[in-house]
């Protein structure tokens, strides 16, 4: 989706926003908290703590299996959670929800279920190096067990992909299936996913798309992008860790066999033969994360109230606040597209004599909490020729206050190191 | 936390003692620190079993460098048996600042080095955390 949105204030009331998430009240190291690390994981709003605590306090019961009303709410809510879910990646219905722990557990069961059936010696996969590990290992080793080929997709100087050899790798042929990115982790570059889903699907390819950093921040919408399956992660949009999902369309789903077995994945178990339960219970094996599922239908019902076309033009405003506030400090190079195009809100950068994780250490005796690593993405890492780099992410509740602590503590860094 | 980035510790860091190639060395030894992205080549010229000379390449946050060169003093003229005798408990007490979990790979980067060296192995055999050198996870 191509957004290009040129803010001079932000639309969203972020003091009552913040006033909704308990942990943004807190100090650290006697400095108000600035958490700037979004895209690894999100805070979560009284709301969705409050819609956990409940099932706890009030209903708790194992899902789908008492006749008894406790177990009935439960499921009950369970099962609204992923009707919310579906309303908001505008699925044609609810067996299209599979929920799982995270995004890397939704790839994981692709590439057994389906990948493992169908991706044969010979085959290409088609992946960029973009991709966080979550999507580039599990294909990698799929490739070395049956024989397939990997084919890497490059990204140019501002780290937008290079669509020429995107292209070229599919003319070249043989390319069953494309794992790629909605957005990166590392960048935060938005791809044009639904040309690329287009383009690898008109070349005969099945298409998994990676939206851990797309559904947080933007309208996804499954039925426009047209991809064969995608994931996400539940714990970077406001719900708690444990929950998530992987979208496909019922029919293929249909023809998948099951990732996981065991309890409530069953039909019918005899000692010869076992049937599988419907869709979407057939890919849900054992007692699910159901109070995670039931925090991630919250989260979903208070970024709708939002807004998540709000949410995603807030994010840009703080990053075209804060993109010409770091260009302007000596020694800072900034990672990825300098400009507001087809990006959210990450911005990754390194500070010349001072390594990331002296970085980040001195930003937390200030209050600031960013990433500094490689971010579970060392292709990019190597693509860009650097260890590591520090990172701020935002997010709705994120402020221009934080982005200008941001740019003091780096001034503090620079200080320490002399630099 | 203050007192992590010490004076010391960033003239070490930024002055490397004992850095570079050592021609003619006996034993080396090179290491990651997947964390922060560190990496230590230690080389170590032992001679009647004692460490002769010692030199060290690498790139990595403050910390592990420091700690590293801060390592290699104290090791020279030393025999092989006190090497192989010093401890995680000792590099961190001679660092001389507070140590969060997460950066103790960091810190430790060096000792494991200095040991793989004095070892001579060329692999780290089994776990590092069950070996009692390194500790904490990404
Ligand atoms: C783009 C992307 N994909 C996948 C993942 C993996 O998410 P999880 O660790 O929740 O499985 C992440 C998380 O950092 C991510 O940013």
């Amino acid at each position: 989706m191509a957004v290009s949105v040129r803010a001079a204030a932000t639309p969203l009331d972020v003091g009552r926003i913040r006033a909704d998430f308990p942990i943004l009240s807190r100090k650290v190291h006697g400095k108000p908290v600035a958490y700037l690390d979004n895209a690894a994981t999100s805070q979560k709003p009284r709301q969705v703590i409050d819609a956990m605590s409940r099932v706890f306090e009030d209903h708790n019961a194992n899902i789908h299996r008492g006749v008894y009303e406790f177990s009935e709410t439960t499921t009950a809510e369970f099962e609204g959670a992923r009707e919310k879910v579906a309303r908001f990646l505008n699925a044609a219905s609810a067996r299209e929800i599979v929920f799982v722990r995270n995004a890397t557990e939704g790839v994981n069961l692709v590439a057994y279920s389906w990948g493992r059936d169908n991706i044969k010696a010979g085959d290409r996969i088609v992946s960029t190096v973009l991709e966080h590990h979550s999507n580039f290992v599990p294909w990698q080793q799929l490739a070395k067990d049956v024989g397939a080929e990997i084919v890497m997709i490059d990204i140019d100087d501002d780290g937008r992909l290079r669509r020429d050899q995107f292209t070229a790798a599919l003319k070249g042929g043989r390319v069953k299936f494309v794992a790629i990115t909605y957005t990166s982790n590392g960048l935060g570059v938005v791809l044009p996913a639904k040309e690329l889903v287009a383009e690898a699907k008109a070349a005969g390819a099945t298409v998994l798309v990676d939206a851990a950093q797309a559904v947080p921040h933007q309208k996804v919408d499954v039925r426009d992008l047209g991809a064969d399956f995608l994931v996400f992660s539940g714990h970077k949009m406001l719900a708690p860790p444990g929950s998530g999902a992987v979208w496909a369309p019922e029919a293929t789903f249909e023809r998948m066999r099951p990732f996981l077995y065991g309890g409530d994945m069953i039909m019918k178990v005899s000692v010869e033969k076992t049937t599988w339960n419907e869709l979407p219970w057939k890919f849900e094996a054992g007692t699910s994360s159901y109070v995670d599922a039931i925090g991630l239908g919250a989260a979903v019902d208070y970024l709708e109230a939002v807004g998540m076309d709000k949410i995603h033009e807030h994010e840009l405003f703080l990053t075209g606040y804060v993109l010409p506030r770091l260009e302007d400090v000596p020694g800072v190079t900034i990672y990825g597209p300098k400009t507001l195009d087809d990006r959210v809100g990450v911005v990754s950068f390194n500070v010349e004599g001072v390594h990331p994780h002296d970085v980040a250490q001195i930003f937390d005796r200030e209050g600031v909490c960013v990433r500094a690593g490689h971010h579970c993405n060392q292709l990019l890492m190597a693509k860009l020729d650097v260890p590591a780099t520090t990172r701020a992410s935002f997010y709705l509740y994120n402020t221009t206050e934080e982005c200008d602590r941001l740019i003091g503590a780096i001034q503090a860094a620079k200080k320490v190191f002399g630099v | 936390m203050d007192d992590m980035y010490r004076d010391y510790i960033l003239d070490h860091y930024k002055n490397p003692r004992n850095s570079g190639d050592l021609p003619g060395a006996t034993n080396t030894y090179h290491d990651t620190n997947p964390l922060c992205g560190d990496e230590i080549t230690m080389a170590l010229l032992i001679e009647d079993d004692k460490v002769k000379d010692v030199r060290f390449k690498g790139r990595g946050c403050a910390i592990s460098q420091a700690s590293a060169s801060i390592l290699t003093e104290e090791i020279k003229g030393k025999s092989l048996d006190e090497v192989k005798a010093i401890d995680r408990q000792h590099v961190l007490e001679n660092l001389g600042i507070p140590i969060s979990p997460a950066r103790t790979k960091c810190a430790l980067l060096g000792l494991k080095t200095v040991k793989g060296a004095a070892w001579g192995l060329s692999e780290w055999p089994g776990d590092a955390n069950t070996a009692g050198i390194a500790s904490g996870k990404e």
